[in-house]
């Protein structure tokens, strides 16, 4: 079992208000009419201390990711993090996990082929590549590409960078969206033939199917708990199995907000504000910013219309901490309970790869420091050994990385 | 994490079902593109020929076409991949310039030598280009608040109807939401299924129509509007909040003798909210 610590970079002090008098949290909200530029600097530090505390406390990896133009979460460029958490970690078995660079965001791609091979050189071997498709709304409204073609564009982006990280002969590329007379890239990466690929998706099946027949490892990233997303992740199994790949759960990350209290009855007053808060103001946002027209193929916007098989985001608005802990959209409570509804998420849904998210919303720089090490002493050693009986390896974590010493579960 | 937001798209809806019509409304499949793509006409009525290009929001045979059936034989296309059944189509045009060939062979393609060509919108853009690429068969051009030329001092974007809500639709697009022809036009059809699949099409209209023009329709037309020589009408609503009446000036400088019109009480929509008399205006410039 991996555990990667996970992080966001969100505005954190947003007036209570903020919702009722801006229309969006997300493109459409000047930074000048919320931010305090000096406070942005102290997330950004915040974040890499919080980030290097997990790699010191014993996680496994640690996560970056990238969105713009928005208070929600504003690592624009991930690999600029990522750089700092390798050379932070440096003589450790942490893994750089990019979560992460948005190769359709580039033109040309290869500058993610680049910078990935460079972070790997940093990290000396110890990069886990993540491909993301792309948020619609950060392709489209803040980097100005057409939403019908990023799809296509990210799959021959995918083409492109792997050749560039593998090829021994410089080559031309004629593509449909690129073209480039002669690919070199320096440096390549550390790791033979390139370091592992992680997808992330919301449970995607056409996502799957480029996941699955390429022998990479998906993520699931969700809001809406665990609970929620367990017939979605049995369909990835499913699929899987339809072609022709084994059950191995390394093949599965999932993401999950988690804050640990020293008892169930304290959760809700060190996590319910910063729960709410990254439900009602980092989620506020009108739905059809995040997804412009074309984005999802006519298949998949036909099944969303048609079988809305998630809640309407107005819908979070109305719920309150107890509900968003019950639901496991996040996971709150005594070291004990979390513990236990970590393990079951885990074997339902087939995890190798978990994600925690130990600062969201609000929740401060110090409260997430504790959080951290409750997290890494007190839930973590329990959660390690869950896959140990049935023998799988992991073949999408950095071969440099030993595995941690496993404590007992 | 975000990525599960990005399964959930845009709101919003323009009705797609044609109004019941008195006139026969026949479909003809046109190859065009030396056969790579199929374009879907649909025509009614009878007299001198006038081609129909359909706004971002999608085709739609409204009173406007009907009225305008009654005196010429009307062609209107879907645009790529908007068309029913075929969304895919929308694969096969990659740009602008694709756009215009596939028209300027779709005219080919119905075996006509002189057309009348009338554009709404995003269809008025294709129209001012296709009368610049095509200037021998163009009788006479009327654009309806065509997009397609900037001005700093009046931006818009794709995002100016795309990021727009339910409810913002109805205010940008109209002037009065309440009329009866916008009422029509955007109630869902009855039945839940009914009614998401009419907005699936809404938005898959969108995203394909953007597609040429993302993410600012400003696309060089300017550099190509001078080379139009069919006598043009430039109608706009007054009340455009989607893209601002000044462009109407804009258009009427870029093609010289061209005839502004404004219409009062009128949004981005005057074929529904102002039928009656934009019909009497058109037709009265095309002449019989």
């Amino acid at each position: 079992m991996k555990i990667a610590c996970f992080h966001l970079m969100p505005y954190r002090d947003l007036a209570d208000d903020f919702e009722k008098k801006h229309k969006s949290a997300w493109f459409s909200l000047p930074f000048n009419a919320v931010a305090d530029p000096n406070k942005v600097a102290q997330y950004f530090n915040h974040t890499l201390d919080e980030l290097t505390y997990a790699a010191e406390l014993g996680f496994d990896g640690v996560c970056t990711n990238e969105h713009h133009q928005n208070a929600y979460g504003f690592m624009v460029n991930p690999n600029m993090m990522g750089s700092v958490l390798a050379r932070a970690t440096r003589g450790k078995d942490t893994a750089i996990i990019q979560m992460g660079e948005t190769a359709v965001f580039l033109n040309p791609p290869i500058r993610v082929a680049e910078e990935y091979a460079m972070l790997d050189c940093i990290a000396e071997g110890r990069l886990i590549a993540g491909f993301p498709v792309g948020l619609g709304g950060d392709y489209s409204y803040s980097y100005g590409m057409a939403p019908i073609e990023q799809r296509a564009r990210y799959y021959e982006a995918h083409d492109l960078i792997k050749k560039a990280w593998t090829a021994d002969e410089v080559f031309a590329w004629n593509g449909k969206h690129y073209q480039l007379p002669m690919v070199n890239i320096w440096p390549k990466p550390v790791q033979r033939p390139h370091p592992p690929i992680w997808v992330p998706g919301n449970a995607s099946p056409s996502t799957w199917d480029f996941v699955i027949k390429n022998n990479y490892s998906y993520c699931f990233l969700t809001y809406f708990g665990a609970k929620g997303a367990e017939h979605m992740v049995k369909g990835f199994w499913n699929r899987a199995e339809e072609l022709g790949r084994d059950r191995n759960p390394y093949r599965m990350g999932f993401l999950v907000p988690v804050g640990v209290s020293e008892t169930d009855e304290q959760a809700e007053a060190d996590y319910g504000h910063a729960a709410e808060y990254f439900y009602h103001k980092g989620l506020h946002l009108p739905e059809q910013l995040l997804a412009p027209p074309g984005h999802m193929t006519h298949s998949s916007l036909t099944h969303l219309i048609t079988k809305r098989p998630f809640p309407p985001f107005e819908e979070l608005k109305t719920m309150r901490f107890p509900q968003f802990n019950e639901r496991d959209f996040v996971v709150c409570g005594s070291a004990k309970t979390v513990t236990e509804r970590l393990l079951h998420i885990i074997k339902t849904l087939r995890v190798g790869h978990l994600m925690i998210l130990p600062q969201f919303g609000s929740l401060s720089h110090e409260k997430t420091m504790q959080n951290i090490e409750r997290i890494a002493k007190n839930v973590m050693p329990h959660l390690r050994g869950v896959w140990d009986n049935e023998g799988w390896e992991d073949h999408w974590w950095p071969k440099t990385c030993k595995p941690a010493a496993r404590a007992a579960a | 994490m975000a990525e599960d937001l990005q399964a959930r798209g845009a709101g919003g809806g323009l009705r797609v079902e044609t109004e019941p019509s008195m006139k026969n409304i026949t479909q003809k499949v046109v190859p065009v593109l030396n056969g790579r793509l199929d374009i879907t006409v649909n025509i009614a009525g009878k007299g001198k020929p006038l081609l129909y290009l359909h706004s971002a929001g999608g085709y739609y045979w409204d009173d406007f076409l009907d009225s305008l059936a009654d005196h010429y034989t009307v062609y209107a296309p879907h645009f790529p991949g908007t068309a029913p059944g075929r969304p895919n189509d929308i694969d096969l045009v990659d740009n602008l310039w694709d756009v215009v060939l596939a028209y300027d062979d779709l005219l080919d393609g119905l075996g006509l030598d002189k057309v009348n060509l009338v554009g709404h919108s995003f269809g008025g853009l294709l129209a001012a280009e296709l009368a610049a690429q095509r200037r021998q068969s163009i009788d006479k051009l009327v654009l309806i608040a065509p997009i397609g030329l900037w001005r700093e001092d009046a931006p818009y974007t794709c995002a100016s109807w795309c990021a727009l809500g339910p409810d913002e639709i109805m205010e940008v697009l109209f002037h009065d939401p309440a009329h009866p022809r916008v009422v029509r036009r955007m109630t869902p059809p009855a039945g839940e299924e009914a009614a998401a699949l009419w907005q699936v099409h809404f938005i898959w209209t969108l995203g394909c129509t953007a597609k040429v023009i993302w993410p600012i329709p400003d696309k060089g037309l300017k550099k190509r509007i001078h080379r139009v020589t069919a006598p043009s009408l430039v109608v706009w609503g007054e009340n455009d909040k989607l893209i601002p009446p000044v462009y109407a000036q804009e258009f009427g400088r870029a093609l010289p003798g061209s005839e502004v019109f404004m219409l009062p009480a009128c949004g981005h929509e005057p074929p529904l909210e102002q039928m009656e008399r934009l019909r009497d205006k058109v037709t009265g410039f095309l002449g019989a």
